[in-house]
């Protein structure tokens, strides 16, 4: 069974690493709706697929947080990534395997991903 | 929603916009009084009596974007179609304790689901917040506490990308330890 003791261990390793994370601040973010509707539609697993990327990738300039609700309940999951000093990109009715493509796409390499993006929706 | 652990994620999502710096999940389970309760408590803004009693049918909300609020109904709702009770207490000030038991074999309970993913979540992105989740399933129990955690951690924060991924299969595993305490005895 795991316990918290492996958590030494990865202190130390971060700790090394932290000074590369001082620039997390002024950073990629990421942040999924987690209102009621989100979640029912799905905001949990994306939200999942977005950590587990970004840690294989060791993505430390980035930053996946929550919101509550965005006011489009019918676009459901929604994901809006912010990359500095430019617009934000909402992408709407995100699944979990799509989550790949935005972030070596977009977070990686600064494309949005056109179509899962909101201006394909309305 | 399909799993009680995204009812978890929905509920812990009220006392985060209540401003909480402190929230207490815990699940208890016990298959001989068959009963699976669930129950989140926060410090919160709170609530006054007459708000406390009118969020628990749909049409109250204090959001600006849509003009009912469903997560609390829906929990209830869900309780109370499997032969459960929901309890709903609130301060304004102090905090808020939000309760509901299902039948633990009713046909219709939702299962637990992912929790370890739920309190991973959480955590990940609410890394100032003190969480604990504590699991009890008839004698056994464990729990997971932030504070503990970030005692450890030092000045790593909790949302780093690894702790999330620790947090997920540090529930994960005692989950499946606690289950199978159920199965040895049966
Ligand atoms: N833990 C809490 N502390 C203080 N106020 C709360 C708490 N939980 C709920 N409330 C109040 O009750 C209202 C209704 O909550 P409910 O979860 O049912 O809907 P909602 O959060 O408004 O919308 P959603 O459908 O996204 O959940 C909230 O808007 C909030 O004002
Ligand atoms: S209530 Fe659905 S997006 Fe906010
Ligand atoms: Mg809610």
């Amino acid at each position: 069974m795991k316990t918290l003791k492996e958590l030494e261990a990865i202190r130390q390793k971060t700790l090394n690493e932290l000074n590369l994370r001082k620039n997390r601040e002024d950073g990629i973010r990421v942040v999924v709706g987690l209102a009621t509707c989100g979640i029912a539609a799905g905001a949990r697993p994306v939200m999942a697929a977005f950590v587990d990327e970004v840690n294989k990738r060791q993505l430390t300039n980035v930053t996946v947080s929550q919101t509550g609700c965005i006011g489009l309940c019918r676009l459901e999951p929604i994901v809006e990534v912010y990359l500095p000093g430019q617009e934000k990109v909402t992408y709407c009715k995100v699944t979990p395997d799509q989550v790949g493509r935005i972030v070596s796409e977009h977070i990686v390499n600064g494309n949005p991903v056109m179509e899962y993006t909101i201006g394909n929706f309305e | 929603m399909k799993e009680i652990s995204l009812h978890i994620l929905d509920l812990a999502q009220n006392s985060i916009r209540a401003g909480a710096g402190n929230v207490l999940i815990r699940i208890e389970e016990d298959s001989a009084a068959d009963t699976f309760s669930v129950s989140l408590t926060d410090d919160g803004c709170g609530m006054g009596a007459e708000m406390a009693k009118s969020v628990q049918n749909p049409f109250v909300t204090t959001r600006t974007t849509r003009k009912v609020g469903l997560g609390i109904p829906l929990f209830k709702a869900g309780c109370e179609n499997c032969a459960g009770t929901f309890t709903l207490e609130s301060e304004l000030g102090r905090g808020t304790r939000i309760a509901g038991t299902y039948q633990r074999s009713h046909i219709d309970r939702p299962p637990l689901g992912n929790i370890a993913d739920t309190i991973a979540m959480l955590i990940a992105a609410n890394p100032k917040l003190h969480l604990r989740y504590e699991h009890k399933l008839n004698g056994e129990e464990y729990a997971l506490d932030t504070a503990e955690i970030q005692e450890i951690l030092g000045e790593v924060p909790l949302d780093t990308p690894e702790v999330t991924a620790f947090i997920a299969e540090f529930i994960h595993s005692n989950e499946s330890e606690l289950e199978s305490t159920e199965v040895q005895k049966s």
